[in-house]
């Protein structure tokens, strides 16, 4: 800026670099007052891990249809890609038109795209978005998940469900994980079929950052089927949690009737996980995998409340529907461990609560979510009044150690 | 950041146009400056929600939903009297001119002192 006058000693305005945030701002700009929240909270001194974030898979789409194995499925991919324009970064997904809403019609930039320049290096691109989110949160470890392969679950093709689950989790777990220790991954399984799901654990269990297995869990399927009773099975003998991280939908009985997005996301990011958890809890499945641990990821915390009152009071009159409890459906859902993402804070003795409910400070895991349009910064946990320092270091990152062995 | 109540200097006059903004830096501070309807307004570049860089967000008129005398709804529309800054860490949208957001006041901008002079546009800090 020109004008670089100073009045009385006052040091001059100067104009900002960046005036207006958009989709090719560099992310580090992006989180520059997250930065800030380092200083103010002293992030520096907690061992911060980030129970879920997202790269964007869609960047590297191509690499990923290469590594298909069937051959057909890969040029039917490949040629998908050439011929339909839009088919590039999309072929073979279940990319629904309702994501394309989450940025608030441009409002909220990084939603949309991270499109800000990378120099290009032998590193992947996406390796230095997630380094460059981390720094600017203070966060020393991140489970990254991708995006568009979480609504798999509502794909109308198994065959490719599968095909592609294990083309992107392959390419996932040689391209990215290895290169870079602070990130790690709940690896998707392809639910639509339990083969799948064991050949999945046994190829990619042991693998350095696998710290568990993930289920999407937008699926019309219930989870308490017997035929994926060896895949609970299998990940409890090798001490591996089991995650459902939820999504939207907007092709549902419920979210059919919705006319905006703020209802379909309000209500379609929970109601997957409040089905899967009830089925779960009332199926009995804490009782038959005791040592198995349940992680719910991005449904917020709220509807956890809900949900063992909700349970609890029904169980009571009928448990003869629930022959395998031996405790009140709240007492199993205290041992799960949920995602603080998004926190719902607007009724403050309410979300103290929840806390208190869901024993936030040995059960609650710090993510951000970044860079979806609802993420929290560490701030958001580390600022609550009524934790004590103990729980504000657990939920940051200690919890999530012990859990996944980081 | 400079000393609480002492002025100063930011720009020439046609720095900030008419519904436009400009944010600057003023020692550890970022400021944005905004002119709607001919009037400035000068807020802390933080959000009230999660300290977001509000300032460097979307500017738009805020959305309205028209409904008829029988009490359905004709659609969306812009009324162009009331612009909004939009964060865009998380999308909380402010009046430029109340620095308030249209569904909970309680959750506004810190307000920045600003002024125009012949020579241009002070704050103060």
């Amino acid at each position: 800026m020109a004008d670089t006058k100073t009045l009385n000693g006052v040091s001059a305005a100067r104009e900002h670099a960046v005036q207006q945030i958009t989709t090719r701002t560099d992310s580090r700009e992006i989180l520059a007052n997250a930065r800030r929240d380092i200083e103010r909270y002293h992030l520096d001194d907690y061992f911060i891990v980030d129970v879920d974030a997202h790269h964007v898979e869609f960047d590297s789409w191509a690499d990923i249809l290469d590594t298909l194995e069937n051959p057909v499925l890969r040029y039917n991919a490949k040629e998908m890609t050439k011929h339909w324009p839009n088919a590039k970064n999309l072929a073979f997904s279940n990319h629904p038109v309702g994501l394309t809403f989450q940025d608030v019609f441009g409002r909220i930039p990084h939603q949309a795209e991270l499109g800000e320049y990378v120099e290009k290096t032998d590193e992947h691109r996406d390796l230095t978005l997630v380094r460059r989110a981390m720094d600017s949160m203070g966060i020393k470890m991140q489970v990254v998940f991708p995006q568009p392969m979480l609504e798999m679950g509502l794909h109308p093709e198994p065959d490719i469900v599968v095909a592609m689950t294990f083309a992107y989790n392959r390419w996932f777990t040689r391209t990215i994980l290895p290169r870079e220790k602070r990130v790690k991954s709940l690896l998707c399984l392809p639910f639509h079929d339990p083969d799948a799901c064991m050949k999945t654990i046994q190829e990619f269990g042991e693998i350095p950052g696998v710290v568990g297995f993930m289920i999407t869990s937008q699926r019309h399927v219930g989870v308490h089927k017997n035929m994926y009773m060896r895949i609970y099975r299998e990940l409890e003998e090798r001490g591996l949690p089991l995650a459902f991280h939820a999504g939207p939908s907007w092709g549902d009985t419920m979210t059919t009737t919705m006319n905006r997005f703020v209802s379909v996301h309000s209500m379609s990011f929970v109601t997957c996980n409040m089905t899967h958890m009830t089925n779960w809890i009332i199926n009995g499945l804490p009782e038959r995998f005791p040592k198995l641990k349940v992680i719910w990821i991005e449904s917020g915390l709220a509807w956890v409340p809900f949900m063992m009152q909700r349970l609890d009071h029904e169980y009571l009159m009928r448990q003869s529907d629930a022959p395998l409890l031996k405790r009140l459906p709240s007492e199993y859902i205290a041992d799960m461990y949920f995602t603080s993402q998004p926190l719902e804070v607007t009724i403050p003795h309410m979300l103290e609560a929840t806390f208190k409910a869901v024993r936030a400070e040995t059960q609650l895991l710090y993510s951000s979510d970044w860079p979806h349009w609802d993420f929290d910064v560490p701030a958001r946990i580390a600022g609550l009044p009524f934790l004590t320092e103990q729980a504000k270091r657990n939920i940051l990152g200690e919890t999530a150690r012990k859990l996944f062995r980081l | 950041m400079p000393a609480a109540t002492q002025k100063a200097y930011v720009c020439a006059s046609d720095r900030v146009p008419e519904g436009g903004r400009l944010v600057v830096d003023i020692g550890d501070a970022t400021i944005g400056i905004f002119r709607f309807e001919g009037n400035l307004y000068a807020y802390h570049n933080i959000c009230a929600h999660q300290g977001g860089p509000v300032c460097q967000g979307t500017l738009i008129p805020r959305v309205t939903e028209k409904i008829d005398a029988g009490g359905e709804s004709q659609g969306f529309d812009f009324d162009r009297s009331s612009l909004h800054i939009v964060c865009p860490w998380h999308g909380f949208e402010y009046d430029i001119k109340t620095g308030e957001h249209p569904g909970r006041r309680a959750a506004r901008l810190i307000r920045v002192p600003v002024e125009e002079n012949h020579d241009g546009i002070y704050v103060t800090l």
